[in-house]
């Protein structure tokens, strides 16, 4: 005769989780929840059975959804039949199943209350990779209980969701198996949702075949996870082979990598056959290596010789190279901090002419026709002609010129430091209008069909109209230092707030942002759909423009502060560690890195195979875009 | 401001939200043709104005015994600095569970999801000063989906669904997506584009080269879905923003339609109609024409300019 149970009753069919402080059965008092999931709940309980004593018990609620009695009488007698199969294990890492019973719709597991950590958890809170050698000896722990349960008789136990958050390390750093009641549920639904956990699972389990395999391909994805730090979930279900863990996580030996491999199969068959011949793999190639050691060297990357990418010449100025190139019919032109602006030839790199400005030139000429545009810190607008070399015109502003000019319909946009941004217009050589900002722009504006874009040093970011009208504005927290681009509609900008921002470029709406781990005066680019761009936090990043992820992303030794750049499938970009870098765009490899001198500002140009780029070691490098290693 | 909210979410029945109506689109008082939203009005708007037609429609089939799709569907337009933008939010949920609980959980992810979004932008809605919401698109919509995730959990334990939602704003679109219903764009010559990725496992089999896709279709477990709402313990949506057709058709709908009607016969159905209502109407003649199998759903947005 079974207790009527202390607590409130729904009268629609919702099944309300036990309150705190509900005695259940008479016997067990529920004093908080401990998690919940769409096919159970489980509860933290005190055993009242021994009032002298805090006696912790888990409780497992399920509910039984089957409407009509004789569907659920089956069910429950189901339940009642592994409940006693399960209760027959003794297994240190298998929590003991003290009580079940059932009431109305409600079936309850009484099992032993394990304290401790998910390796869920304790994955997620550990700052970088988690010990090799630890995952390892969890691995052998956890196939020593996997063969238990899988050479039980007089049936084998499957334990069906093996995953990092049903593996508790408890405070005697021992691991234990807990949901253990996943091989106790009800029958799944009818129209198709899983037992097992996806990602986590492997093919066959979903078309109901459930084999001691299903254990092996679990652990191995869990081996996988905690190794990596990749929630396969997250991923592409049965992608392990596409993400193999020795490019993800450097301190994996080939031979773990390869266990790891077997054990996710997509065939069962191809799979370790037992648990206890994948704990025979391991022990075996623990005691390969020498005394605990179990990764290798980090050997992993062959190291690519610096001095095999030559440059085809250089050319030496007498101050800094901040500023990236222009190239036009076969000239090169580049600002030096020497005040110079220089065009020189493509091929050979000797100089056509240079022509002296009062101030440094950081920023990018732009051509038109037969004039080369440029500002310097000496305030002004530079309009030289490209075959002389000889000064046409200037503008003047109110503060040194670090943004750089942009040619759109017959004018030029510039921004300068004295908080304007300004259009000129280009015939007549005269200023047409300038819009007073809030801050200094060191941001290149960006000309669309119809608007003008560019950002302050205070944050805030424009789109003005050609007669000098506001469209919309955007506040951001801190400098866009960086130049916008447009790629479908949107505008895209970083901030030294840490955000690649991505704005609707009609309206100004902010569709999504990206954070990156520190600020970013990297002006963005987009090639395939793919958004580039670089952050103080030394890495080059590759983010999806539609859906806002990252793809890639590649760590430099020093602070990106200039903007990569794509020729072809290649990306280049220069660091503050000094290397000029070449990067396969679709993958984030490396292909090879040159090294100069001293750090690099500027964004690399790129015309007919060869790149440009300088540094402040006061070089101007050619390089041939296709050097291989 | 919750009371505009509550007057379109509240109950059942109200504007243009889809609810567990078992016939044809009799309940529901769309009358989209005469209510075409556009920035006409506006002296300050853009030189092309966008105009959203929307026709949809909600129907039980011919063989099943519970509606377990829902649909919500609001086009208005959004005032931001003295430019009005024809604005559009439209969602699809098709519920699992058996037993009354799938029909639950449709309707709650829906109502969820709709709610969740709507306040974030509701200030822009608003509020005639025009404050941009700070949070981004993408966000917006992922969090209406994990709203919808715990709406469900919570009122409907042991159920899931699908959830496949559109945030338009003139000619920008954010879609976020889990499951198996479909969100397509066709455009004005009647290709079909499909923008969402089935999460089924058929689908992922497809992709790894074990099935074609003819044996996908029959497979037993094509209903198989990896990844919906209420089922795990996290929910992760896929989410797309990308730029949406001067002219053209987005079209929202669950298997219940995608699994009967071929695509060249719903896009020939789409672009040959007179509206996007009518269109709905025969995409509905034609499902059931196939047996109607499943509960048919599809809301379909005209975009002209």
């Amino acid at each position: 005769m079974k207790p009527v149970m202390n607590t409130k009753q729904s009268n629609n069919s919702e099944d309300i989780s036990l309150q705190k402080g509900t005695r259940l059965s008479d016997r067990y008092l529920i004093q908080k929840t401990i998690s919940t999931s769409s096919r159970s709940t489980v509860y933290q309980a005190r055993d009242l059975l021994f009032p002298n004593v805090v006696k912790l018990v888990a409780v497992k609620e399920m509910v039984n959804p089957a409407p009509d009695s004789v569907d659920r009488e089956t069910k429950v007698k189901d339940f009642e039949r592994q409940v006693n199969l399960l209760a027959t294990l003794s297994h240190p890492s298998i929590p003991r199943i003290f009580d079940y019973f059932t009431q109305g719709r409600h079936s309850y597991l009484v099992l032993e209350y394990v304290q401790g950590e998910t390796l869920e958890t304790i994955l997620s809170n550990s700052p970088g990779f988690l010990p090799t050698e630890q995952v390892i000896q969890w691995t052998i722990g956890l196939c020593e209980v996997l063969q238990y349960l899988h050479s039980h008789q007089p049936e084998p136990v499957i334990f069906r969701d093996l995953n990092p958050s049903n593996i508790i390390l408890d405070q005697h750093n021992n691991l234990m198996l807990v949901d253990f009641g996943i091989a106790i549920t009800f029958q799944d639904m009818e129209d198709g949702s899983l037992s097992g956990t996806q990602g986590y699972s492997p093919p066959e389990q979903y078309q109901g075949e459930v084999s001691t395999q299903v254990d092996i391909y679990s652990l191995g994805a869990t081996m996988h996870h905690l190794l990596s730090g990749q929630d396969p979930r997250l991923e592409p279900q049965y992608s392990f082979a596409e993400r193999p863990i020795r490019q993800i996580n450097p301190d994996i030996s080939p031979d773990i990598e390869a266990i790891i491999a077997t054990a996710v199969q997509y065939q069962a068959s191809d799979r370790y056959q037992s648990a206890d011949e994948m704990k025979s793999a391991l022990l075996e190639m623990i005691g390969r290596s020498d005394s605990r050691q179990l990764s290798p060297q980090f050997d992993a990357v062959i190291p690519i010789p610096d001095n095999t990418i030559q440059p085809l010449w250089t050319f030496t100025c007498a101050d800094e190279i901040r500023g990236s190139a222009s190239c036009d019919r076969g000239i090169v032109y580049i600002g030096s901090y020497d005040n110079h602006l220089y065009a020189l030839n493509i091929e050979s790199g000797k100089m056509h002419w240079k022509y002296q400005t009062e101030g440094g030139i950081v920023s990018r000429p732009a051509i038109l026709n037969d004039s080369v545009f440029i500002g310097s810190e000496d305030n002004r607008l530079h309009v030289i002609s490209r075959r002389s070399g000889s000064l046409l015109w200037t503008y003047y502003t109110k503060g040194p010129v670090r943004s750089s000019p942009f040619a759109a319909h017959g004018h030029i946009f510039l921004g300068s430091d004295d908080w304007a941004i300004h259009a000129i217009n280009i015939s007549g050589g005269r200023g047409i209008w300038q819009i007073e900002t809030s801050s200094e722009v060191r941001s290149t504006p960006f000309v669309a069909q119809d608007a003008v874009y560019a950002g302050n040093e205070s944050g805030e970011f424009y789109c003005l109209d050609f007669r000098g009208g506001i469209k919309w504005r955007y506040k951001t927290k801190r400098a866009i230092t960086s130049s916008p681009t447009i790629a479908e509609n949107l505008v895209l900008f970083c901030s030294l707030d840490s955000h690649l921002y991505a704005l609707d470029a009609k309206s100004g709406y902010l569709v999504w942002r990206f954070k990156m781990d520190r600020g970013s005066i990297s002006s963005p680019c987009v090639a395939d759909g793919l958004i580039f761009t670089g952050s103080i936090d030394g890495n080059i990043y590759c983010i999806n423009l539609n859906t806002a992820k990252e793809v890639w992303r590649f760590q430099t030794e020093h602070q990106i502060t200039g903007s990569p750049i794509i020729l072809a499938d290649r990306l280049y970009c220069g660091s503050v560690d000094g290397n000029l870098y070449c990067l396969d765009h679709q993958t984030g490899q490396l292909r090879w890195k040159f090294k100069t001198n001293n750090p690099i500002t500027a964004t690399p140009a790129a015309q007919d195979d060869m790149i440009f780029i300088g540094s402040t070691d006061n070089q101007f490098y050619a390089l041939p875009a296709d050097a291989s290693g | 401001m919750s009371d505009f909210l509550k007057n379109i979410l509240g109950s059942k029945g109200e504007t243009e939200s889809g609810g567990s109506s078992d016939q044809g689109t009799s309940d529901l008082p769309t009358q989209p043709n005469s209510s075409p939203v556009n920035s006409d009005s506006n002296p300050n708007s853009s030189n092309n104005p966008t105009r959203f037609n929307v026709g949809l429609v909600n129907s039980i089939g011919l063989q099943r015994e519970h509606n377990e799709d829902a649909l919500f569907a609001m086009t208005t337009y959004l005032i931001s600095n003295n430019s009005s933008l024809p604005f559009g939010l439209y969602i699809i949920a098709d519920g699992m569970g058996g037993h009354l609980h799938g029909e639950k959980a449709s309707e709650v992810a829906i109502h969820a999801m709709a709610f969740g979004v709507l306040t974030k932008l509701l200030p822009a809605i608003q509020d005639l000063s025009g404050e941009i919401p700070s949070d981004t698109f993408q966000d917006i919509m992922k969090e209406g989906v994990q709203a919808a995730h715990q709406a469900i959990i919570e009122q409907a334990p042991g159920a899931g669904s699908t959830l496949t939602g559109i945030l338009l704003l003139r000619d920008q679109m954010t879609i976020a997506h889990i499951g198996d219903s479909r969100a397509y764009a066709i455009d004005t010559q009647g290709n079909v584009n499909l923008l969402t990725t089935d999460h089924s496992l058929v689908k992922r089999l497809e992709e790894l080269g074990q099935i074609t896709s003819d044996e996908a279709a029959i497979h037993p477990q094509r209903n198989v879905l990896y990844r919906a709402l209420g089922q795990a313990e996290m929910v992760d949506a896929d989410l797309i923003s990308a730029p949406v057709p001067n002219s053209g058709y987005l079209v929202l709908c669950s298997d219940g339609l995608w699994g009967v009607v071929p695509d060249d016969e719903m896009a020939n159905i789409i672009s040959s109609a007179n509206s996007p209502q009518e269109a709905s109407q025969t995409l509905l003649e034609a499902a059931n024409s196939a047996g109607g199998p499943d509960n048919i759903s599809v809301i379909i947005i005209e975009k002209s300019s």
